[in-house]
């Protein structure tokens, strides 16, 4: 595969990463990123890595470019579907994904950028805060 | 009895590649999904490092077998410029977003044995293994 | 030494027959293995040891003409140690063959004592050193089938309990471990993404002390879970822990810590847009009031 197809939803663009990705396709990545939401003016992209088995630190730099590069860009920004292995992984190599909010699902993830989702609605989500 | 072999990292798709042989070693050895994930993220830092920074370089990899223990042995060598201040490089993160970091003191915590040694002008050598 | 090979060779029916008849006599556990799986695994014993005797040489276990009859001995005996044999059980299975061997030997070579002798040794160390061998895949055995209880035993003490849709429970009892705590937080992590639940409350009420260690092993639980989008919450945080905590100069800034379990839960069905709701009066409702838990 020579891109990662990047799939619009509305407002919203759909990423699913599914392969081993070698440091050039994750470069295009962050540039058809970039492009598309100029183009289609999208508000949200959600990434989807729930078939990644790896984030190394390239990867993990490169989700962080994209949530930086597409907030500049006025979209926001949520990963979905982490590995817990990965998950672990992450936290041992102390990359904390700084500006990179992340959700379970795809579903949770809709939630999270855009307050509501198909059928079910729930009071949107604020940061913690002490109770 | 130790099963070895080497793979060249000459370009970005040796890192992939070695990554899935890291892999499939792992899983051969047994090793947990959890254990096998730290070590082939460990092995994709290196290998990164050994490509960008030594300007190419090969990895080894060995099964280890000590008793009733076995591990797994990575060996990331390349000939290129060589670390300086390896404290130092130990010590970068992914701070600054020129992504300097060379990943190392990182991939110290993903393996049970670390070792490294680099010679300014002649190249740099990454001993990792983990054990089941 | 070829002779050897060559007494069990010409007498190898004899020994055979000898061999399970005196089996037969002690050994049969036939609780636990038929007579015919024990033939069967006798015949193919004694040809292996006759092609390492024979390759290989009585004394050079090593050797490659003893593959076959180490390998055969090792998955006898490894199985045997999980059908329950007992150690001697297993050992006894190669040393009955002594006996029969050495009567064999005695019928060949009855004229000459000194040779005699000589041949008994080899065959005797030969022998032992398989029994050994049996013994140490014996232990070999047990010991992977303790492991594997332990870790079994890991998991289950520290279940993972589904309190309400999207709200998990982990109550931790007993002293936490480097190793335990691995075990707990994967299965945790694992637990959170096939529930799919963005909450999960670590009760460590049954935890005797939290050190340095422990507190790392927690945080970096609580990192894991909401680098994946899930959040945690620990409560039953008792006065002493709470402050080990600080004087330890542990960080829980990002960490939200209830002391008691039913807070947790209150909170954890606030932040999931979740309200309870109690009857007007005891056992009686008035119309429209819901009682239980409402979903906003």
């Amino acid at each position: 595969m020579d891109r990662i197809p990047v799939l619009r939803m509305g407002s919203l663009l759909l990423i699913t990463i599914q392969v081993d990705m070698h440091d050039k396709l994750a470069l295009q990545l962050q540039d058809d990123v970039t492009q598309r939401i100029s183009e289609w003016g999208s508000t949200g992209v959600l990434i989807d890595i729930s078939s990644l088995e790896i984030v190394d630190s390239f990867i993990g730099r490169m989700l962080a470019n994209i949530a930086a590069m597409s907030r500049v860009l006025g979209a926001e920004t949520v990963v979905v579907g982490m590995q817990p292995a990965v998950a672990i992984t992450l936290v041992e190599l102390g990359m904390s994904l700084p500006g990179v909010r992340t959700a379970l699902s795809v579903e949770a993830g809709m939630e999270l950028l855009f307050g509501a989702t198909l059928g079910f609605k729930r009071e949107a989500e604020d940061e913690f805060g002490e109770m | 009895m130790a099963k070895c072999e080497v793979l060249p990292l000459k370009n970005s798709n040796d890192i992939v590649l070695a990554r899935q042989k890291v892999r499939q070693w792992a899983i051969d050895l047994r090793f947990s999904l959890v254990d096998q994930t730290k070590l082939v993220t460990a092995a994709s830092e290196l290998a990164r490092n050994a490509l960008h920074y030594g300007n190419g370089g090969e990895m080894t990899i060995e099964t280890l077998n000590s008793g009733a223990r076995t591990g797994l042995r990575l060996v990331f060598e390349d000939h290129g410029p060589g670390i300086p201040d390896i404290e130092q490089a130990m010590r970068d993160g992914f701070t600054s977003g020129s992504g300097m970091g060379l990943g190392l003191g990182g991939s110290k915590r993903l393996v049970n044995e670390f070792n490294i040694e680099s010679e300014v002008g002649k190249g740099t050598r990454v001993t990792v293994a983990r054990w089941k | 030494m070829s002779e050897l090979a060559e007494i069990i060779t010409q007498n190898e029916d004899q020994i055979r027959a000898e061999w399970l008849r005196d089996m037969a006599k002690s050994l049969q556990r036939s609780d636990l293995m038929s007579k015919a799986e024990l033939e069967e695994q006798s015949l193919a014993v004694l040809n292996a040891v006759v092609m390492g005797v024979k390759t290989s040489g009585p004394t050079d276990m090593s050797g490659k003409g003893w593959n076959t009859a180490r390998e055969l001995l090792q998955e006898i005996s490894s199985s045997r140690a999980r059908q329950g044999f007992s150690p001697t059980e297993v050992a006894s299975f190669v040393l009955s063959l002594k006996q029969p061997l050495f009567s064999a030997i005695r019928r060949e070579q009855s004229k000459n004592q000194d040779k005699l002798f000589d041949t008994v040794w080899v065959a005797t160390e030969m022998l032992d050193r398989l029994a050994l061998l049996t013994t140490e895949a014996y232990i070999a055995a047990r010991e992977e089938l303790i492991a594997r209880q332990q870790q079994e035993l890991m998991e289950l003490s520290t279940p993972v309990v589904k309190l309400w849709e999207g709200i998990l429970a982990l109550p931790i009892i007993g002293t936490l471990d480097s190793s335990r705590t691995q075990v707990v937080m994967e299965n945790l992590l694992q637990t959170i993404v096939s529930t799919n639940s963005k909450y999960a409350i670590i009760d460590i009420t049954g935890v005797p002390t939290v050190d340095t260690l422990v507190a790392q092993h927690l945080l970096k639980t609580i990192t894991a879970a909401r680098l994946m989008g899930a959040e945690c919450i620990i409560s039953g945080v008792r006065p002493q822990i709470a402050q080990t905590i600080v004087h330890l100069g542990i960080n829980l800034e990002d960490v939200i810590t209830k002391a008691k379990l039913s807070d947790a839960l209150a909170l954890a069905l606030q932040r999931s847009g979740r309200s309870v709701i109690r009857s007007t009066a005891a056992g009686t409702s008035s119309a429209g009031a819901v009682a239980g838990i409402k979903e906003a």
